[in-house]
């Protein structure tokens, strides 16, 4: 399984976080794997995105012009990377905050996932909308197994948190579960 | 080699600058010296946090005039030591580079570059190329000059850069850029071999019983700074003759050949592959050393095929040195980005240009 996608949102959504543990957990399946975040002047509250490239193959370029995947968590991303996604690429966009009427193309496929909502009122927690994005695109794409991303919680949580880790298992499959994926 | 030949247990996911500094201690490094600067700043803080604990030493410098000058005082005990920045910080230190190349000093400092000139701004680029390969300070040295184009290279190269500065007594440069800075990819701690390390007869260690030993650049009598100078240009040319490093990647039968170093050989070769699959007979050589420069590889690679595509995140610097190799100008196309990596996209189209002009 080949793909790479962009993720984008607000600085401390998690954004950077999901797109590591997409990076670990293709390592951990045996691919050849790129992560790169975007770095300097990015905070809490301002913008936060990064590239992950999932190969088979030894990877050249680690940042991509066409995603064949695209994952937004806020309004102004949308605006700043749709018009990259690759035509017939994945779009999930976190339709709590990000309004459908945003998404101008109809050539790619769309999974609204309503993450914060489903973080604050199922999970009961509003820190878990990212996990819940990342599950929704780990199964429409099926880049990794969800199975190996619950394997590599651990060792992106630190101990001191380890407790959340059944709670981002559930949002994972919350989120898999808007994409027809039942864990 | 390929990642996928070891269990992928013994694969970490590491960003490009900490595998500098894993590198670094692999090699016995245990003194760093540096300031902060946007895109390096992992190494002084992976540094920060664990050479203390290996009883070396952790030193942010109150400027980096300061650093190099740590780090010549440092390299003259006999010590391996290195330093970090990026482009404004890197023009700081070239005076002591200077004084170090001059009194035969090893070390090893990185360049982490980023838009230029002035303050420029953080963004990948290579528009420091010139300032690496052509001295920099002043008095007409050489540094070797090492070019990591991913997470693995950055950890090997660095291994690399103590054993060639120890063996030529020379500081070393470790030109990488934002994106290969900042990238995570999975990498192999592999083992750092001590049979590279050698003796240092010259370092300043105590005297006492025995003959004084001096380190210096300053030479005033007679004409010993010719003499000294005729000393260095003969161990430059035993660098040209001996480190020449570079990667073919995808050469046989090509027609077109990029050359490209650093993250601009990264992104290529994703356009390679895109060109293989087309039917163009695309490869590329890819200089790891950028001091000593592969001169022969080009001069060679010019007679086989009918373009040399020069590509960097620059306006064209590297490109000089490819035109001195090979009388054969008309071969040589140049695609150039200051301030931003060329996509795959338009490395493509450029060589899909270069085909059609000679199919």
């Amino acid at each position: 399984m080949t793909g790479d996608i962009i993720m984008a949102g607000f600085g401390g959504q998690g954004i950077l976080m999901i797109g590591n543990l997409l990076a670990l957990t293709a390592m951990e399946e045996g691919k050849h794997v790129t992560y790169f975040p975007a770095y300097g002047v990015e905070m809490r509250g301002g913008t936060a995105n990064c590239t992950v490239v999932v190969s088979d193959e030894e990877i050249g370029s680690p940042v991509v012009g066409r995603p064949k995947g695209l994952l937004i968590m806020n309004g102004p991303s949308m605006e700043k990377f749709l018009p990259m996604l690759a035509s017939g690429g994945d779009l999930i966009i976190n339709s709590s905050l990000v309004e459908e009427r945003q998404v101008t193309r109809d050539d790619v496929r769309l999974l609204p996932v309503p993450a914060d909502d489903i973080a604050r009122n199922k999970i009961g927690s509003r820190q878990m909308a990212s996990m819940v994005a990342l599950g929704a695109y780990v199964a429409r794409s099926g880049i990794v197994k969800l199975s190996t991303v619950f394997d590599c919680l651990p060792k992106v949580i630190s101990k001191k948190y380890e407790k959340f880790i059944p709670l981002n298992v559930t949002a994972l499959k919350e989120g898999a579960a808007l994409a027809g994926f039942h864990a | 080699m390929s990642a996928l030949a070891v269990s992928p247990s013994k694969r970490l996911l590491t960003k490009g600058n900490e595998a500098i500094c894993l590198g670094a201690v692999a090699a016995g490094c245990r003194h760093y010296f540096g300031y902060p600067i946007t895109p390096q700043n992992d190494i002084p803080e992976h540094m920060a946090a664990h050479l203390p604990a290996l009883g070396g030493t952790f030193l942010q410098a109150e400027s980096e005039v300061a650093t190099i000058n740590m780090m010549l005082g440092t390299s003259a005990s006999g010590k391996r030591v290195m330093t970090s920045s990026s482009g404004p910080g890197i023009s700081l230190m070239q005076e002591g580079l200077s004084y170090m190349a001059g009194s035969e000093l090893p070390a090893v400092v990185v360049n982490i570059s980023r838009s230029g000139p002035g303050l420029g701004g953080i963004a990948p680029s290579q528009g420091d190329y010139f300032q690496a390969v052509k001295g920099g300070g002043h008095g007409g040295y050489r540094l070797i000059v090492l070019a990591p184009h991913s997470v693995q290279e950055m950890y090997a190269l660095t291994m690399l850069a103590f054993d060639l500065a120890d063996k030529y007594r020379t500081p070393v440069l470790i030109l990488g850029d934002a994106i290969v800075g900042q990238m995570k990819e999975p990498f192999v701690a592999s083992p750092y071999d001590p049979a590279s390390t050698v003796e240092k007869p010259w370092a300043l260690t105590g005297c006492a019983g025995r003959e004084r030993r001096n380190v210096k650049s300053l030479y005033l009598k007679d004409n010993a700074i010719e003499v000294h100078n005729w000393k260095l240009h003969e161990k430059y040319e035993r660098i040209r003759e001996n480190e020449v490093r570079a990667e073919s990647y995808m050469l046989d039968g090509a027609t077109i050949a990029i050359v490209a170093f650093g993250t601009a050989a990264r992104v290529s070769k994703t356009a390679i592959q895109w060109a293989r699959k087309e039917g163009i007979a695309a490869g590329m050589l890819r200089p790891i050393t950028l001091f000593p420069f592969p001169k022969r590889e080009v001069f060679e690679l010019a007679r086989t095929v009918d373009f040399l595509l020069v590509i960097e995140m620059n306006t064209g610097q590297m490109v000089e040195d490819v035109r001195q190799c090979t009388p054969l100008h008309d071969r040589i196309a140049f695609l150039g980005k200051p301030c931003a990596m060329p996509t795959p996209e338009e490395i493509l189209e450029r060589i899909r240009l270069l085909a059609g002009k000679k199919g």
